[in-house]
């Protein structure tokens, strides 16, 4: 392993951490934007053009916040959970290639940390293990709101996992491949040659899934504001709370690109308009999950249960069977 | 007073113009609530709020008022912090300290002290409203004789004392106001007919 490869996966690593820290900020901002529009409401004013200091100022409020660890609570668990979720978001993009490689001053850059040929297994695997982040902050907690938060979490995380691999394995069967590079290059030929045509109900599962993998309104129970207050972060004060938000809105990042790229062809080609498009698409997934915040009631944690186990885990087990059947002959 | 009341049958359950809504029967097993998940996913309702919320964005009809830079109009019988305010013509007070706004306060607020001054006129030495306890009811203004104590528009009454809007020097109309025409005739609860002016005179009255 020479220098230079180690140099430049720094670099990405680095560039990827301050970029999605700044787009978790920024995201923030839009949420706020884009549900106040949709609510006829202007939403952030006074801070800066149009409001887009705003960020700026809630990131020097949570920094210069006091750190308040409450009496009760189990202080190591306390304070090492939102690091958990922070950082299990980030890791999760060390397999996502964010852009197809290009050139610049001769040197060929592979915009992925890792190009490893388990890729979405990797992904999802230490998405899962953001479970820990709410779960730990919950029970940590000494906090009613924050135990149910974290027995619900727990309950939501682990029953969606199975959608996700199940939903997935779809796909991957065509593919036959778990890196995303590879994914992505399946389906190299254009728009007709997306997996969303030949799987679409892989698709639409592994999008719900998303929604309760990272917690958005329709399944927003884990951190319900009118029945649980803010639930495992209810305790939580300053940059501690940032990070569990910092998480949040990575993920959705993360989960928004690892939809792209699976379902709707990715960057294509590898092509600029084809970068640009999986930015695009990316755009598209993330504003989805602020319209259906804006559209959509919550529903009960029993419901989510019932709908998981039910209604879309046979769905998905059905695809599976469908897609080897049609696979074999 | 000869008043009609708009309705004349008040019991509107009788009227025909309500109607039970159809609630349909809750679903007791497990394929009647999959039955009920698959006709209102196939529906459509989701779709229908997301195009609601969407289409309510792209009209960006936005109904928000930046308070403190647009303020909506308040209407002439509003009742904010009271005012005293002066004769047109004289710049005297117009308030002859009867003290009948002290006594008909129900919150017992006003309180005024009142001295027989060198023309044997009477003046109001000292006048004060305790906002504290003030609840805005608009006796004092409808039972004021002179239109002296009247409720102006200042809903803004945030200060670091309350005593701040309720001295007699704080609620009177300044003399340079009053000659620049500043002063509004106030139009609400209690106010003067139009074209009165003549029957507003300098104290002591004429008679």
């Amino acid at each position: 392993m020479d220098v230079a490869f180690i140099i430049e996966t720094i670099a990405k690593i680095v560039v990827i951490l301050l970029v999605f820290s700044a787009l978790a900020g920024l995201g923030t901002y839009f949420e706020r934007k884009v549900l106040a529009f949709m609510q006829r409401r202007l939403g952030p004013m006074h801070v800066g053009p149009f409001g887009l200091l705003q960020v700026a100022a809630d990131g020097i409020k949570l920094f210069t916040k006091e750190d308040i660890i409450p009496q009760n609570v189990v202080k190591p668990i306390f304070k090492i959970a939102p690091v958990i979720t922070a950082a299990t978001a980030f890791m999760a993009s060390a397999a996502i290639p964010f852009w197809p490689q290009f050139t610049a001053f001769g040197y060929t850059v592979h915009p992925i940390v890792a190009d490893i040929n388990v890729g979405i297994l990797y992904v999802l695997g230490v998405m899962a293990i953001g479970l820990y982040g709410p779960l730990l902050g919950g029970m940590a907690s000494a906090n009613k709101w924050s135990l149910i938060s974290a027995a619900r979490s727990a309950a939501v995380f682990i029953s969606y996992e199975v959608i996700t691999g199940l939903s997935l394995l779809a796909p991957l069967m065509m593919v036959g491949s778990l890196s995303l590079v590879d994914i992505n290059n399946y389906q190299v030929g254009g728009i007709t040659h997306w997996i969303v045509w030949s799987q679409p109900v892989a698709f639409v599962l592994f999008w719900i899934a998303a929604f309760a993998e990272t917690g958005r309104t329709p399944f927003h129970l884990v951190a319900n504001d009118h029945e649980i207050i803010d639930g495992f972060g209810t305790e939580y004060s300053g940059m501690r709370w940032g990070l569990f938000f910092i998480g949040e809105y990575a993920n959705m990042f993360f989960i928004s690109f690892v939809i792209a790229i699976i379902f709707l062809g990715g960057f294509g080609d590898g092509t600029i308009a084809g970068a640009f498009q999986l930015l695009l698409k990316v755009a598209f997934f993330f504003f989805f999950f602020l319209w259906t915040r804006a559209a959509w009631p919550d529903v009960r944690p029993d419901q989510l249960m019932w709908l998981c186990w039910k209604v879309l885990m046979p769905i998905a087990v059905l695809n599976i069977v469908v897609t080897g059947i049609v696979m074999m002959f | 007073m000869n008043h009609e009341e708009p309705f004349t049958n008040r019991n509107v359950s009788e009227s025909s113009t309500y109607y039970y809504v159809d609630i349909e029967t809750y679903p007791v097993s497990g394929w009647d609530k999959f039955k009920q998940v698959f006709r209102r996913a196939i529906r459509g309702e989701l779709f229908v709020g997301l195009w609601v919320v969407m289409r309510e964005m792209i009209k960006f009809d936005i109904h928000t008022l930046q308070y403190p830079l647009e303020k909506l109009p308040i209407g002439p019988r509003y009742r904010a912090v009271h005012k005293l305010l002066r004769l047109w013509e004289s710049g005297y007070e117009r308030c002859i300290g009867c003290g009948l706004c002290e006594k008909i306060c129900i919150s017992d607020c006003i309180r005024m002290d009142t001295r027989i001054d060198e023309n044997s006129r009477k003046e109001v030495t000292e006048y004060s409203i305790n906002l504290g306890r003030c609840i805005f009811c608009g006796y004092c203004a409808e039972v004021c004789p002179e239109l002296a104590i009247v409720h102006g528009g200042r809903y803004e009454n945030a200060s670091e004392q309350r005593a701040h809007f309720v001295i007699k020097d704080d609620m009177l109309t300044p003399l340079d106001l009053l000659k620049a025409g500043e002063q509004a005739e106030y139009p609400g609860f209690g106010a003067i007919i139009p074209g009165s002016d003549a029957s507003v005179k300098k104290t002591p009255l004429a008679y």
